[in-house]
């Protein structure tokens, strides 16, 4: 199959690196890149940190690549466009003002995008936070100097948002269904370090409480939680997941599950590629079937997606990685944690913050996470890289640390 | 090819080490040593691909 012209449709970070890929891979043909914001390819993490705390200029988040410049790229940018449909028999990319854009091959990296609490949306001071744009936006909510922020989630995005805002000292309320923040992601033991770490800076924790009303006349005014209470804000940011950016594929032929299914590979079409958030795929290093939201994968799948359009097979086994930055801790997860794994405290104690603690399941190691202790973690990771049955595990921790 | 790291952006995240255990070592201390300034060109690919794993985008490679 000749792919003489290429279309990526996601202009952030899988994107960006898919085409980086392409052209390391001696791909010579057009690569055209759409994108649904105005900006050239931005890195997203430090919007929940440095952004909104002004530390770094909301510029200073363009993303740069490894030989040189992004004009080397030689990349047609169709940015501020959406696409709005998939002709899979036709191969088009179908644009928002009604133009076809032909492809040989195509990298699908469109995202997701927040959910927002219902009955919200006439609402301002109510923020959702994913894009460079709803960065400022909160930046500049905050140096308004609101009497008090209430975040409504203790996921990842929440809780770096919670400790950004107290870092400004604004009062904030941190607001989660579940029993302890990061629960789904890390598990009730670890989640509690978490709640803690935000006690101890001040933040207002509530825990298995959700939010019955967001009142206001034009503003928010005031949020009323399930237990009872009732909060008198100025600003609300709600961190509640995401979901996948796969309207615009309904009915194309793609097979759409929370997702874009995709093989081991990749692949979601002969000559079609997803990779990023919007990406499920079978992980066969794990035997299951996953989407990743983490800023790695959507770096790696990118890459990987890629070379599978140009033809090669391998199929996308990664161990995942993410941090996240708190106050002045680090969290570093590699692999796998979920609520129901075993989970070992192997080096460090969790009173002093600084700590690894393995995860395992079905007898073997799948996890290592991290307080403040990047070396091991990173040190570590290659247990679960090379599938250490659990007693292995701890034996060589025990041994190393 | 000559590596450049920008400590004060480096956090130690150590994806780089991960990505080029032969240029980059995050010890014990938490900090970040560069094993070789100056590496042979055959580690190139690792090299950028610690710089593309960077999440501060701490790492740049001149020459």
């Amino acid at each position: 199959m000749s792919l003489d012209r290429i279309v990526i449709v996601g202009a952030s970070l899988a994107g960006l690196r898919a085409a980086e890929e392409l052209r390391a891979r001696g791909h010579e043909g057009v690569i055209t890149v759409v994108g649904d914001e105005p900006h050239r390819p931005y890195d997203r993490p430090p919007l929940s940190k440095q952004v909104l705390t002004g530390a770094k200029p909301p510029e200073s988040t363009t993303l740069a690549v490894a030989a040189g410049s992004i004009d080397d790229l030689g990349l047609e940018w169709r940015l501020g466009e959406s696409a709005t449909g998939l002709d899979l028999p036709d191969r088009a990319v179908l644009l928002g003002g009604g133009e076809r854009l032909a492809f040989d091959g195509l990298v699908i990296a469109t995202g997701a995008t927040p959910r927002r609490l219902p009955g919200t949306d006439h609402l301002e001071g109510v923020h959702t936070l994913r894009s460079l744009d709803d960065s400022i936006a909160i930046r500049a909510a905050l140096a308004a100097g609101p009497r008090r922020v209430v975040v409504v989630g203790a996921g990842f995005i929440g809780a770096e948002v919670a400790a950004s805002t107290r870092s400004l000292g604004i009062e904030v309320s941190l607001i989660e269904a579940l029993a302890v923040p990061l629960e789904r992601s890390l598990g009730p033991e670890m989640g509690a370090v978490v709640a803690d770490l935000h006690r101890d800076h001040g933040v207002d924790v509530h825990l298995g409480v959700g939010v019955v009303l967001i009142e206001g006349s034009d503003r928010v005014e005031r949020i009323r939680l399930s237990d009872g209470s009732v909060l008198e804000v100025d600003l609300v940011v709600v961190g509640i997941g995401v979901s996948p950016n796969t309207e615009w594929l309904e009915g194309s032929g793609l097979t759409l599950d929370n997702g874009i299914v995709c093989d081991a590979t990749c692949l979601a079409a002969p000559g079609v590629v997803a990779a990023g958030d919007v990406a499920r795929w079978p992980n066969e290093r794990f035997d299951e079937v996953m989407r990743v939201e983490h800023w790695d994968n959507a770096i790696e799948m990118g890459e990987h997606a890629a070379r599978t359009l140009l033809g090669d097979a391998t199929p996308y086994t990664p161990v995942p990685w993410f941090w996240s930055d708190q106050y002045d801790r680090k969290i570093q997860l590699a692999g796998l944690a979920s609520p129901d794994d075993i989970v070992e405290v192997v080096s460090g104690r969790l009173e002093d913050r600084r700590f690894v603690a393995f995860y395992g399941r079905a007898g073997r190691i799948v996890g290592v996470l991290g307080m403040n202790q990047p070396a091991k973690v990173m040190r570590w990771r290659s247990l679960v890289e090379t599938g250490a049955s659990w007693s292995d595990a701890l034996a060589v921790a025990a041994a190393t640390d | 090819m000559r590596i450049v790291v920008d400590y004060d952006l480096c956090e130690s995240n150590a994806l780089c080490m991960t990505a080029a255990p032969e240029v980059f070592e995050v010890r014990d201390d938490d900090f970040l040593y560069v094993l070789q300034d100056e590496p042979s060109e055959e580690l190139r690919a690792k090299v950028e691909e610690a710089v593309r794993r960077c999440p501060k985008q701490a790492i740049v490679i001149e020459g």
